[in-house]
């Protein structure tokens, strides 16, 4: 029963879609003020409906209801409470319920937050969030139906993939979707643009907070990817250039550029047909991304269940949003006008390098991703020869990625410092020199400090200290301003914007430093171990004490007891394993880690060699935490920006404007009585 | 008017590409390769490098050349349905470890098991190209002859083993 209105939930939550991606446009167009009002509730309507599906297919999972196939296919008796509950994610069809409830979630931030908005402008918004809800709607109604039933039931089920019991990707694809399905805030605002033709700093100030936060759900989703694929793939390391990892990598590039394209339309009303681009690219390499991992046209080992009618449909779909998407763009985009003139040397000029480097960075991921498909399909029509069939993994991407990056933390340093509208290049010369000083200078030195000279991290500490340095001579010129008051006060008068900014900045400084040290420092050896023996690797002397049996809730496990001591005094245990689940039979490595701040010792367990010895894998990896430590400063800096008091005030001042309008113009809006409540409120 | 329908064409020719391989599948590709002689190759081996895999060696008998590396994620997924396979004995399984380095390679074979007789290194690709490797992991079913009777792209998984790959050899050793 509780399937079924799981299922009906949703049949529900179609029909308000379709109203929604409808009347309210329409109603936006043709000046009906009744039809424009229906955006919201019909919004949070779809919102509970939504959500009751999910609970429903929760409930299964959680009830081991395996008379409902995909339960049976995900799920198992003796899977934890919480494996069952992040289970509902573990397959196609529960994903894309996910992906739907992200939504609804963020369309109900939209109603929630939007009351100082032109109603015009909401209806709109909402009326493209409802199209797209359109579409996935009958995507997992039509091709992949969660609660479809399998009759008889099975007595057990065939349990989750055993790479995906773990708490780190129990949350990652939450986190995920929040950014994926976030910047459709961003795109419909971009659509709504367009439709009203009315693209000024306003609407940018408008769509830069939901762009910020997606992005910064996305840092954090992609950071917990990596954090994952570190200790469960891992061998160690922390990216993989795999297809599902470019997909969502793809976005946050984009988002990125975006988030810095916004500033300048916002600042300056410059970029405008450009960042109503970015935000229509970033979404749209967001559904690229649900196509490739769900059509199964490369092949990854995240790409279950796929299904050619399922790729077929999405890739329709894609080429409706998309296509259409950018034949308004081409159509209204040239009336938007280009908005203030800057000069050559000037913070539009180094941003719209940064844009261009973003872009391009993203276009070559792209690349390298679609680049088995593409050439597939240039042998198939017979335009290339068999012999042209390549290859791409990590050395492209590598090769490609580092020197485009290398340039943007360049500009990095030197944007947040130039001035708008026109810089002198002598001028930026001079107010750069020290920094730049003080980084090579450090750059110079440091390896040798670390352990020995090698050019890579020489580079790496430069583009560091580049950025650290740079931040904090911007910190300084402002805190000098006013020289009088105490210094925390002066802190605290920082614009939040800017302080946002700053941190993010560090934390891409961060990130360099764990990725060049881990790179060029990392100390690690593979041993064969009997019971007794001792191998040291980063000044700690390893020990390894035998292995023992354990038994899991669903598992078999070899688990490894390895002393740790340091100048001869024991400082810890380590319990690498070795698991079998006893359902699918496929055997997993757990590394032990134990995290420090500047140092990971990471303990693996290798195979059985005989007379009780294994082959153990032990690792110093320093300032690996770094990595991610840096990605979670990055979505701080996003968090700090859009506290920044000015969207605030704005929002006051722009919802008592409205309301004046309201008061005064012929046509009695029907919202008004939404705007006084929000009015007592605040 | 003209610029600004940039991006809907490049966005065109994408969806192109993307349509031809929805239909294509990636498992299927044919190979020109199929029922002609192996490459000969002799390539140092991977973990004593004094040590050759040549294919001169293994006239006679029917092998599998699976294609591998550490940087392929999908040959993790593939990993322990050849290392079951190879318990069976039914064939030998030999590894050409593709565009990689030795240590990395060794690290992961050490790690997660080995199923290969021998791997030859291939640090450059060049055995890989004569092949016409495309997409790691690929697997070559060599007969007696030395000749190409079948080659699967993408990872193993037990059901191409009972379906493609066992029967074949079978039929192969008579």
């Amino acid at each position: 029963m509780i399937p079924e209105i799981g299922h009906f939930a949703l049949i529900v939550a179609l029909c308000m879609a379709l109203v929604q991606g409808t009347l309210p446009i329409i109603g936006a167009a043709r000046g009906i003020p009744r039809w424009m009002a229906l955006a919201r509730p019909v919004a949070q309507g779809q919102f509970v409906f939504v959500v009751i599906a999910y609970a429903c297919l929760t409930y299964a999972f959680i009830h081991s209801d395996f008379s409902v196939l995909y339960v049976a296919e995900h799920s198992n008796s003796a899977l934890p409470l919480i494996y069952r509950i992040a289970g509902v994610w573990g397959g196609h069809e529960g994903s894309l319920l996910l992906w739907i409830l992200m939504l609804v979630i963020w369309m109900l931030a939209v109603t929630v937050f939007s009351r100082h908005l032109p109603e015009e402008m909401v209806a709109r918004v909402l009326g493209v969030m409802g199209l797209v809800a359109v579409g996935f709607l009958s995507f997992i109604l039509f091709t992949s139906n969660p609660f479809e039933r399998l009759l008889p039931a099975a007595p057990d089920g065939q349990d989750l993939n055993p790479l995906l019991q773990d708490p780190g990707l129990a949350i990652h694809p939450p986190m995920l979707y929040m950014g994926y399905v976030g910047f459709s805030v961003a795109f419909a605002f971009a659509i709504a643009a367009l439709l009203g033709g009315k693209l000024d700093a306003t609407w940018a100030r408008w769509s830069r907070p939901w762009t910020t936060v997606a992005w910064m759900f996305l840092t954090c989703g992609i950071a917990l990817g990596s954090w994952w694929s570190y200790y469960v793939l891992g061998w160690g390391g922390w990216w993989f250039w795999d297809p599902v990892e470019n997909a969502s990598f793809m976005p946050w590039l984009v988002g990125t550029a975006l988030i810095h394209s916004l500033a300048v339309t916002e600042k300056r009303g410059s970029f405008k047909s450009w960042t109503v681009l970015l935000a229509i690219f970033a979404f749209s390499l967001s559904l690229l991304g649900t196509f490739l991992v769900r059509s199964g046209v490369l092949t990854s080992v995240h790409s279950f269940a796929s299904d050619p009618k399922r790729g077929l449909f999405i890739l329709i779909f894609l080429v409706i949003v998309v296509g259409s998407s950018l034949l308004l763009y081409a159509w209204r985009a040239p009336k938007v006008g280009l908005g203030g003139s800057f000069a050559l040397i000037s913070r539009e000029s180094l941003l719209l390098a940064n844009n261009v480097l973003f872009a391009v960075a993203a276009g070559s991921v792209l690349l390298g991703t679609l680049a088995p498909l593409l050439v597939d399909a240039l042998v198939a029509v017979g335009v290339l020869g068999q012999s042209n069939k390549i290859s791409v993994g990590a050395p492209y991407f590598n090769t490609v990625f580092v020197p485009i990056m290398v340039f943007a933390v360049f500009l990095m340093g030197v944007g947040p410092v130039a001035k708008w509208k026109k810089a002198s290049v002598p001028e930026l010369a001079v107010r750069i020199r020290w920094g730049g000083a003080v980084a090579l200078i450090v750059a110079a030195i440091m390896p040798f400090i670390l352990g020995h000279w090698s050019w890579l991290v020489s580079l790496g500490i430069l583009m560091a200290f580049w950025i650290i340095v740079t931040v904090a001579q911007g910190m300084m010129e402002r805190l000098r301003v006013h020289g009088d008051r105490p210094w925390s006060e002066r802190l605290l008068s920082l614009p939040k914007s800017f302080l946002g900014m700053q941190l993010a900045h560090l934390g891409v400084a961060v990130f360099i430093l764990g990725v060049t040290v881990i790179g060029g420092y990392e100390n690690g050896k593979d041993v064969r171990m009997e019971v007794g023996d001792t191998v040291e690797v980063g000044g700690y002397t390893f020990r390894f004490d035998g292995v023992i049996d354990a038994t899991g809730p669903n598992y078999e496990a070899s688990r490894g007891i390895i002393s740790v001591f340091k100048n001869g005094t024991p400082v810890m245990e380590l319990n690498p394993e070795k698991r079998v689940y006893r359902v699918q039979r496929q055997p997993m490595t757990i590394a032990a880690i134990d995290g420090g701040f500047l140092r990971h010792l990471f303990v693996a367990l290798g195979e059985p060699v005989g007379n009780g010895a294994w082959s153990v894998r032990v690792y110093y990896k320093p300032l690996v935490s770094w990595i991610w430590l840096g990605c979670v400063m990055m979505a701080l800096g996003g968090l700090l920006a859009i506290s920044d008091r000015r969207y605030r005030t704005l929002a006051r001042k722009q919802r008592e404007s409205l309301q004046e309008q309201s008061g005064t113009a012929n046509v009695a809006l029907p919202s008004a009585p939404v705007l006084t409540r929000a009015e007592v409120k605040s | 008017m003209m610029r600004y329908l940039v991006p809907l064409a490049v966005f065109v020719v994408l969806v192109g590409f993307l349509w031809k391989g929805l239909q294509l599948n990636p498992g299927e590709v044919p190979s020109p390769l199929i029922d002609k002689p192996a490459p000969a190759f002799s390539l140092p081996q991977l973990g004593d490098q004094t040590q050759k895999l040549a294919t001169a060696d293994l006239r006679g008998k029917v092998w599998l050349l699976n294609v591998w590396a550490s940087w392929c994620e999908s040959c993790r997924a593939e990993h322990p349905v050849l290392l079951q396979f190879a318990k069976t004995g039914e064939v030998p399984i030999y590894g050409l470890d593709y565009k990689d380095s030795r240590e990395d390679a060794s690290r992961w074979l050490q790690q997660f098991g080995n199923p290969y007789v021998a791997s030859g290194f291939d640090g450059d690709g060049q055995v890989g190209i004569d092949y016409g490797v495309y997409g790691v992991p690929e697997t070559y079913i060599i007969d007696g002859n030395g000749v190409i009777r079948h080659k699967h792209i993408g990872p193993i998984t037990v059901q191409v083993l009972q379906d493609e790959i066992v029967p074949l050899v079978r039929k192969l050793k008579g």
